[in-house]
């Protein structure tokens, strides 16, 4: 159901809402609900699983192994839980990026763009845009002041850069924002991280189980009750879980 | 490019602009007297087995981060300043609030809590005068007017409203009469809740432990949440809750939060003389040539293609900021000039301040995922003028409380102090607490400020080409003092919860447009007595055009400390109520200047 | 050549029989305004009462603000003695409009497609337009073709029509049905033709089936039984003729008399048992029950999915409190048949994993021990679908969805949403076999193979791989 209604903004872009002369009248197009209440069997907007090929869709070889070294420090694989790697975050970011979050499908992209004030909030291009031009830029400054690329740095080292980053003293250059940059991307491993499996990322529920998240549930009405109780069922994603294919 | 034109449509009695709570109620109670309406929707139709069901409902990434259910701002947005000295900017991604788009507009993704106002906040300004004196209104330009409506006069559309909805609640103030385990300070009420208060979860039922125990009044926050099923006064049929916690920023999939689907829909979308127009994207309010009466909407079909759709009655019912923008493209009433006070649409643009409270526990599972969203505990005890605000240097207040609205883990994985942001500590702290920890949140009336406005954007343009809204906003010293005198209130309460640690997170610096606050975005187009301060009139009817309505947050002449949709919708049925016992019987002005 | 010709007949006869049951059975499939299975999102929208209806006035009033008020106001009663009105009502009660109306089309046009499994039929136009309707049919020719199943001017119907149900109508009924008919704003609509390829379209071969299988006959009251018995005999073997989705078939897809009401299959949706069968029949609905499904498409057992939905909402909402316990006292006095086998209790493997996606998937809306929301989300604990023998209608349901029919006595049509992206089709037959095993249900367990078939028939899902 989720009807786009960009065909109609693509016909009147460039129109201007005085051109208010007619070619010849027609019937409105719009849907006009009349004494129904509309409703469709068998369709529903459920969600569109990502690109099911191995590899990356999005990122190039050296993007990639940016993304993988930064993931790897941002949430590291330990006994507490799963890393970002384990958690198969760089490949939720690939399909993301890869998809309609990264064209900005959600977002105002009519120029100008200029500089704004950190409370004014996002003012730069798609997130594959950024994405795409600031990993270049990382990589280039590791190499000025490292003599490597990020990825071939060690960890602390790369702790360093990326807490550079975090607090915009890092040397990019005037068209990378470092600051936001690193911002978008711990965003966005946060997501992958703890969003439903079926995105690519936290594979098997562990980031879930680590934290005692229970997933895509709907009925806690035999539990409301029961305080300080650890909660009695496993996490459970929007394609289920392995009870639900376990057979005799 | 050549535009298409629509062939005429016949007249109607009432077009309504936009087809959320507002258009769905004014649709609902405008039929019902006999009149023929027609809804323009810029969105699709949606409902909830196709559009927000249980089998794929509960995903926090696509519905909350990636805006599966709000208003796209690749199409329209607004551009954002904190001061009229700065240059405005687009708000390129939704983040401080979240409109819905399609039907049931943002009815569909609220968490449904459902307040009155105080009857003081009614007279925010007389009421604090006579207490406070001309300082206290008139500090830092505070433009705070009264409203031209009491809460005896709303209580009933209050009481209407709350049983559409089903709201699951205690009385506090039943005739009068202060009833134990609601609300003392709430305003006499006629009768109770529909519904019986929802189940208590363990967190709001520690943090109400500790209020009560430092003399303060807890009570359930009242819930368009069903604490049991039920049918409301149109037949429709609602379901109890079942705690999923995937209420807030998500379509509710078994029936059990209020929105126009679940309320109103299957009635009003049954009757003849009612028409919806999906995928139709008004542009403007056409009017006579002496700007003194709308003649009815243009508008853009899915196609591209112009129509115009005569009208009686144009009312607008978009989310508020959509409202004053079609005022403003409209050319209805004067736009508001900060410099010198006069105009008045574009003015008081107000807001809402928040802050939150975390008390973690080493002992204690809390399961904070198991919510609703409005189920918690709250006190009033610091709200409007409840308290004395005698040398506190501020006026207003807010309500504070420990609410389970779903601890969805992106979202939602609260650390203690200092903990780092990233890296393994940051996962350890998440680890430890995110099952330990109730959350206490406060919830702040923002007054209404000389530079807080909107007007049209010089430079930005949607892609219809109209010009963008532009905000001016910032919270002022009236509202920062206000709010961490609140956080301090809801600390203290925490460090009596018996928790290991509490952490306070203040509102601090400049109103920044992109983490998400409220959608309590409110005024710019005001109600008031007098033509010369207010857009609107007690009736929410234009004082320009007097065949335009504009019912919605819009008409708060400043916000305050509850959130608005109860008296949102109060006010549009009050609105409605004047159309069909007044103004049909006698077209034109309802309240003379 | 010449000695073939008699079996040559008979395979006919057979095959015309075929298509003219099918087309009985399919119409409840795909009625104007109540499709079932389109993937169109611009369309697929349920109509409610009325819509797309000119008559709709007489309508709106139920569906108005008092929403309490249960039935059109200007229900004929059955006291009524004007013929017009009585007619009006028994056109309603025997669900006349649902095929005679095209798609957003003049209602009683008729040309309303109803697709079988070899060829199309189109419903007659009953309007009085003497060229394209019966404008030129008499009162008699109506009779006949209600009685006989012969059109005016001699040409057998099939039996799409179900004239071996209309037979039992009185002659003052039919004449009713007729005057309110005469009343219709004549409307030219040219029928299509059939598509039946020959030789299946040879009308006179069902002159031959008459003969087989049917016998014209009115209604004659059992003086042994009540006056109220009476007339719900008449009314679910006359005008509303139940049996043609009920009643299940023979080998010439003619009513099995001795098996009448036991329950049926037609185009993947289960008609169910209406007999007192214990376990998959209506023994454990009261009167009240049954009076208050067929008014507004639920109670506090059950909630009318599939072709049921489209006769709730044209016919039985629209019927009188009398008449509707008239039919359930009819229908609770017959008795049940054979004695349920006894089951084998299903793997416990599967109802393990069964339990696990109930939980986790459906205890939301049917509550953890499968109780619902009385009147919103049907209870799967005794519910009469869920116990069905054939477990087409619940497996349908999970992979499709299903919404409740609004009805004016329930405006809110609840719905179930559907699980076909989502679940394999092992975890549907699972889960199937799990309520259908669960908290006192019994009945035999749905296996994956039996998913599978009706997913490649309604869904346009793939299995989900996980």
């Amino acid at each position: 159901m989720s009807h786009s209604v960009s065909r109609r903004f693509a016909l009147l872009a460039g129109a201007g809402i005085s051109a208010f002369f007619a070619l010849r009248p027609v019937r409105a197009f719009g849907e006009t609900i009349r004494r129904r209440l509309p409703w469709s069997s068998g369709l529903t907007d459920r969600p569109e699983r990502p690109d099911e090929r191995p590899g990356y869709i999005f990122f190039s070889a050296s993007e990639a192994a940016f993304i993988e070294a930064a993931l790897a420090r941002l949430i590291p694989n330990d006994s507490t839980g799963p890393g970002a790697i384990e958690a198969n975050v760089p490949r939720f970011i690939d399909r993301q990026l890869g998809g309609p979050y990264g064209a900005g499908d959600h977002f105002y992209l009519e120029p100008p763009f200029p500089k704004g004030l950190p409370t004014q909030g996002w003012q730069a291009g798609t997130p594959a845009q950024v994405y795409r031009a600031a990993i270049p830029a990382i990589d280039g400054w590791s190499t000025a002041t490292r003599g490597r690329a990020f990825a071939a740095l060690d960890p602390a080292s790369q702790d360093e850069m990326l807490k550079a980053l975090e607090d915009g003293k890092a040397e990019l250059g005037s068209s990378t924002d470092g600051k936001a940059f690193f911002a978008l991307l711990l965003q966005n491993t946060i997501e992958g991280y703890f969003s439903d499996p079926i995105y690519g990322g936290n594979r098997d529920m562990e980031p879930w189980r680590m934290i005692g998240f229970p997933g895509a549930r709907y009925d806690f009405r035999p539990f409301v009750g029961r305080f300080g109780e650890a909660y009695n069922l496993p996490p459970v994603g929007l394609l289920g879980r392995p009870e639900w294919r376990s057979r005799g | 490019m050549a535009v298409t034109r629509l062939m005429p449509e016949p007249i109607v009695d009432v077009v309504l602009v936009g087809f959320g709570w507002t258009g769905a109620i004014m649709a609902e109670a405008l039929t019902a007297a006999g009149l023929n309406v027609l809804a323009f929707e810029r969105g699709g139709w949606r409902n909830t087995p196709n559009d927000f069901a249980l089998p794929f409902d509960q995903d926090e990434l696509r519905y909350f981060w990636r805006h599966h259910l709000f208003q796209n701002v690749a199409h329209t947005t607004l551009t954002f300043r904190n001061k009229p000295d700065q240059l405005a900017l687009p708000m390129r991604r939704l983040g401080s609030f979240l409109p819905g788009a399609g039907v049931g507009g943002g009815g569909v993704h609220w968490n449904g809590q459902v307040w009155r106002f105080l009857p003081s906040d009614f007279a925010a300004r007389s009421h604090n005068l006579q207490r406070y004196g001309a300082n206290a209104v008139n500090a830092d330009d505070m433009t705070i007017q009264d409203y031209p409506v009491t809460y005896a006069e709303l209580e009933p559309y209050y009481d209407k409203f709350e049983y559409l909805c089903g709201v699951s609640g205690k009385a506090g103030n039943l005739n009068g009469k202060v009833e134990p385990g609601g609300n003392p300070f709430e305003g006499a009420r006629s009768r109770e809740y529909p519904n019986p208060p929802l189940q208590m979860t363990y967190g709001p039922t520690l943090f109400a432990l500790a209020a009560e125990s430092l003399g303060y009044h807890p009570f359930p926050h009242p819930a368009a949440n069903m604490s049991r099923a039920y049918t409301n006064p149109l037949g429709v049929q609602l379901a109890q809750c079942t705690y999923c916690g995937f209420c807030e920023k998500f379509g509710c999939g078994n029936d059990s939060k209020s929105s126009p689907q679940t309320t109103i829909l299957p009635v009003l979308m049954s009757r003849p003389n009612f028409t919806l127009r999906t995928y139709c994207e008004v542009l403007k309010v056409e009017l006579t040539r002496d700007r003194r009466h709308a003649t009815g909407v243009s508008y853009v079909d899915e196609n591209g293609a112009l129509g115009f759709q005569p009208a009686s009655i144009v009312i607008l019912s978009a989310f508020m900021l959509e409202n004053v923008r079609q005022l403003l493209i409209s050319g209805i009433g004067v736009p508001y000039d900060p410099r010198t006070g006069k105009g008045t649409v574009g003015k008081n643009y107000s807001y809402q301040i928040v802050s939150s409270v975390n008390v973690f526990y080493d002992d204690k599972i809390t399961n904070p995922f198991i919510g609703a969203g409005a189920l918690g505990m709250i006190i009033d005890d610091f709200n409007g003028d409840n308290f004395d605000h005698t040398g506190l240097g501020f006026i207003g207040g807010g309500y504070l409380g420990a609410l389970n609205t779903g601890a969805r883990p992106i979202e939602t994985h609260p650390v203690p102090d200092k903990t780092p942001k990233w890296g393994a500590g940051f996962k350890r702290a998440i680890a430890a607490n995110y099952l330990k920890t109730v959350p206490i949140i406060t919830h702040g009336a923002v007054m209404s400020h000389r530079t807080n406005y909107l007007d049209l954007d010089p430079t930005w343009r949607d892609t219809l080409g109209r010009p963008l809204m532009r905000m001016t906003f910032d919270f002022t010293d009236n509202e920062h003092r206000m709010s961490d005198f609140l956080t301090d209130k809801a600390a203290a309460i925490g460090r009596s919860m018996g928790g290991r640690e509490v952490k306070e997170t203040k509102r601090s610096g400049a109103y920044d447009i992109s983490p998400y606050q409220t959608t309590h975005t409110t005024g710019g187009a005001i109600m008031g007595s007098d033509p010369k301060s207010s857009a609107l009139n007690r009736y929410l009817q234009s004082w320009d055009v007097p065949n335009v309505f504009v019912p919605g947050a819009n008409a708060f002449p400043q916000n305050a400390g509850y959130n608005p949709m109860g008296t949102v919708a109060a006010l549009s049925y009050h609105c409605a109520d004047a159309i069909v016992k007044q103004y049909v019987k006698a077209p034109g002005p309802l309240v003379q200047a | 050549m010449r000695c073939s010709r008699i079996p040559a007949i008979t395979l006919w006869v057979s095959l015309a029989t075929f298509v003219a049951a099918c087309a009985n059975g399919y119409y409840r499939q795909q009625p104007p305004a109540v499709p079932q299975g389109t993937n169109d999102p611009g369309g697929g929208a349920i109509g409610l009462p009325g819509a797309n209806d000119d008559d709709i006035s007489a309508d709106a009033a139920a569906w108005g603000p008092s929403s309490d008020a249960v039935f059109p106001p200007d229900a004929p009663g059955q006291a009524s003695g004007d013929p017009v009105a009585r007619g009006r009502y028994l056109v309603d009660a025997g669900d006349c409009k649902a095929c005679h109306t095209a798609a957003g089309a003049q209602p009683f046009a008729g040309a309303r497609a109803i697709r079988t499994p070899i060829g199309m039929i189109f419903s007659a136009n009953l309007t009085p337009d003497p060229k394209t309707g019966i404008g030129k049919w008499t009162e008699a020719d109506f009779y006949r073709a209600m009685h006989k199943g012969i059109a005016h001017g001699g040409k057998n119907l099939y039996p799409a029509f179900p004239y071996t149900y209309f037979t039992r109508l009185s002659r003052p009924d039919v004449d009713a049905i007729w005057a309110y008919l005469r009343t219709l704003p004549p409307i030219y609509q040219v029928k299509p033709a059939n598509r039946i390829p020959f030789p299946l379209n040879i009308r006179p071969l069902m002159a031959i089936w008459n003969a087989l299988f049917f016998r014209p006959r009115e209604f004659r009251p059992d003086p042994a039984m009540s006056a109220e018995w009476n007339r719900g005999a008449y009314l679910v073997s006359g005008p509303g003729h139940c049996g043609g989705c009920h009643t299940p078939k023979n080998l010439f897809l003619a009513d099995r008399n001795n098996h009448a009401l036991e329950g049926s299959r037609l185009n993947d949706w289960v008609a169910l048992d209406l007999t007192s069968d214990p376990r998959q029949g209506l023994a454990s609905w009261s009167t009240g029950d049954i009076v208050e499904y067929l008014r507004s498409g639920r109670n506090a057992r059950a909630t009318a999915s599939g072709s049921m939905q489209e006769v709730i909402y044209y016919s039985t909402s629209r019927m009188s409190d009398s008449d509707l316990a008239a039919i359930a006292t009819y229908l609770k006095a017959l008795p049940p048949h054979t004695p349920a086998a006894v089951l084998k209790r299903p793997d416990d493997a599967v109802m393990r994993s069964g339990e696990a996606i109930y939980v986790d998937s459906c205890s939301g809306c049917h509550g953890p021990n499968g109780e619902g929301q009385v009147r919103h989300f049907p209870p799967l604990a005794g519910d009469v679908p869920v116990h069905a023998h054939d477990p087409t209608t619940i497996i349908r349901i999970i992979l499709e969805g299903s919404r409740s029919v609004p009805t004016p006595a329930k405006p809110t049509a609840p719905a179930m949403p559907p699980f076909a992206w989502k679940l394999s089709d092992s975890e549907v037959a699972a889960v199937s076999t799990f309520v259908r095993n669960s908290w006192g249900n019994s009945a035999p367990a749905v296996s994956r193979s039996q998913v599978a078939k009706l997913r490649t028939r309604h869904s346009d899902e793939e299995p989900a791989t996980k």
